[in-house]
């Protein structure tokens, strides 16, 4: 088969659509005007900034006023956690309930308000399959939690949370809740009032947007402090002259990729499962995360014997971009807390490879992986003392 | 991030494999640090005539092991053993901070198949050697 390029890290960021780059690229030179201004291509620029937020706003089931203009997923995570922190600290308490299998933007924050401010975490376990029970929730919950952070969708093994559940729970107990859909959001259906969640975080380069820009839904009544002070841009909450061309972006691919939410849907999650029906072929490799409940374009492996780092320089190699959870990529010493998370060992976690496909994928781009990865773990396998150990029956 | 040098070794390793003839054999790392090296050397009349190498681990791992087994062929066990990591960094042109461990597998891969080269003759190798292995630089659980 011939060489290709095969672009497999959608979950990392996405390729601007054209839809979203056409609408932005006005707001850059003609349309340039400070939406704080009040001439005319200063009205011009609000306009078109307003209008984005609805739009936004639509897709979630949130209206104009819920939503606040980032700069990216991980400062709306922030946000939300510290926000609530210091608005309910002296008022309800210092205990915080967050799953074991949250985004480091959600995961270092809260270890900062442990260290730094005394709170205390309560982390739920997931099973093998990445999802926390609704029990733990349930019993977790004291007089003193002022916050439920759980994610809505995994970004290293796609398995989607009981959102909908966990926010129910939260509702009955009068506990605010706060979710990550940052991989979720544009890929799976949202609505902020169906599923019961007072804070949702996004990033527009998940969902073809450009990058540097997100958003924070904070339900209304929520008064959530202000992120930076200065002028009075996003209610005063959040100073600074907006990323109006980011933010126009942000809306446009976001409504396109709602309009074609159910055809992606199929579409992609056919070529996912095929992606998954044929990696788990190889020997002593598994699937992680859940089988059917989880993102449409997330395929992630985990393959004995070899490092996943390697295997993303081999498959780079080959013209083929995919991420890993393994120690090496990540450049510390501990594979992913996701994956330890699942249960698996130290050894079967540093082989993990995620392949994140989306609507841009194509049958061909399957094909190539399906041709190519396979050869690339037992080229791995061929010089892995450990792989000898293992056909030696030695574990 | 990685140098050029380190990608070529990477991606063309030289001396993968087993030797079957190999008189020292030593094997460093293990599978919760994610890399384990096992080197194979033939020595013959006090000079490393050939080398290889299995290793189970990331590119740098992958690539130090290959500069490793290049720098020791045709060397005497002598010149072999005073191998540092700081010579197959350099050799491969720097590596990144976070995988200057591998270049520390590589020297004591290469040290630990020569110990196992003594013992074979009866002879004690930590006074020759020093200590190889499990020196937890690796990572610490």
């Amino acid at each position: 088969m011939e060489k290709r390029f095969v672009y497999a890290d959608n979950a990392g960021t996405t390729a601007v659509s054209r839809t979203a780059l056409d609408a932005m690229l006005p707001y850059f030179s003609e349309n340039f005007g400070n939406p704080s201004g009040v001439y005319s291509v200063g009205r011009a620029s609000r306009r078109a900034l307003e209008e984005a937020r609805e739009k936004i706003a639509g897709t979630v089931g949130a209206s104009a006023g819920e939503i606040f203009f980032t700069g990216s997923g991980s400062e709306a995570d922030n946000w939300a956690i510290r926000g609530v922190a210091e608005m309910l600290a002296e008022k309800k308490g210092r205990h915080i309930i967050t799953s074991a299998v949250e985004h480091h933007a959600v995961f270092n924050t809260l270890e900062w308000l442990e260290k730094r401010f005394g709170f205390e975490i309560t982390t739920l376990p997931v099973d093998s399959d990445g999802l926390i029970s609704l029990e733990d929730l349930k019993n977790a919950i004291r007089d003193d939690t002022v916050l439920v952070t759980i994610m809505a969708a995994n970004n290293e093994i796609g398995t989607i949370m009981p959102v909908r559940e966990i926010g129910a729970i939260c509702r009955e107990k009068g506990v605010l809740f706060h979710t990550d859909a940052v991989q979720a959001v544009g890929h799976i259906p949202i609505d902020v009032e169906a599923m019961n969640v007072d804070m949702l975080s996004m990033a527009a380069h998940k969902f073809r947007g450009p990058k540097g820009v997100g958003a924070l839904y904070v339900r209304k009544g929520i008064r959530l402090p202000s992120l930076i002070h200065g002028g009075g841009q996003e209610k005063g909450k959040r100073a600074g002259t907006e990323n109006v061309a980011g933010i126009i972006g942000m809306a446009a691919a976001l409504e396109e990729a709602v309009a074609n939410m159910d055809e992606n849907m199929a579409r992609v999650s056919a070529m996912r499962d095929r992606l998954i029906d044929g990696l788990t072929k190889i020997p002593y490799s598994s699937l992680t995360g859940h089988r059917t409940n989880r993102l449409p374009g997330t395929a992630s492996f985990v393959f004995e014997c070899i490092e996943g780092e390697s295997m993303i320089l081999t498959l780079d190699n080959a013209g083929i971009c995919a991420s890993s959870g393994s120690a090496c990529s990540s450049g510390s010493l501990d594979p992913s807390h996701v994956l330890m998370a699942i249960g698996l060992s130290h050894a079967t976690a540093h082989g993990s490879v995620r392949l994140t496909i989306n609507e841009c994928s194509t049958d061909e781009d399957i094909d190539y992986i399906l041709e190519v990865l396979p050869k690339t773990v037992e080229k791995l396998r061929s010089m892995s003392p450990l792989w000898e150990d293992r056909l030696n029956g030695k574990f | 991030m990685y140098s050029e040098k380190v990608m070529d070794h990477f991606t063309n390793p030289r001396n993968v494999g087993e030797l079957p003839d190999a008189n020292a054999v030593g094997r460093v790392g293990n599978p919760v640090c994610g890399d384990i090296m096992q080197i194979y050397l033939k020595i013959e009349n006090d000079v490393v005539v050939d080398a290889k190498f299995k290793t189970f681990g990331c590119g740098a791992a992958i690539a130090t092991s290959s500069m490793a087994t290049e720098l020791v062929k045709g060397k005497t066990v002598e010149e072999a053993l005073k191998l540092s990591n700081k010579a197959v960094t350099e050799a491969l042109d720097g590596l990144p901070p976070v995988k200057m461990h591998c270049s520390v597998l590589a020297e004591e891969g290469i040290k630990s198949a020569i110990a196992d080269y003594y013992k074979r003759q009866g002879i004690d190798p930590e006074p020759i050697v020093g200590c190889i292995g499990d020196c937890d630089h690796c990572c610490h659980h």
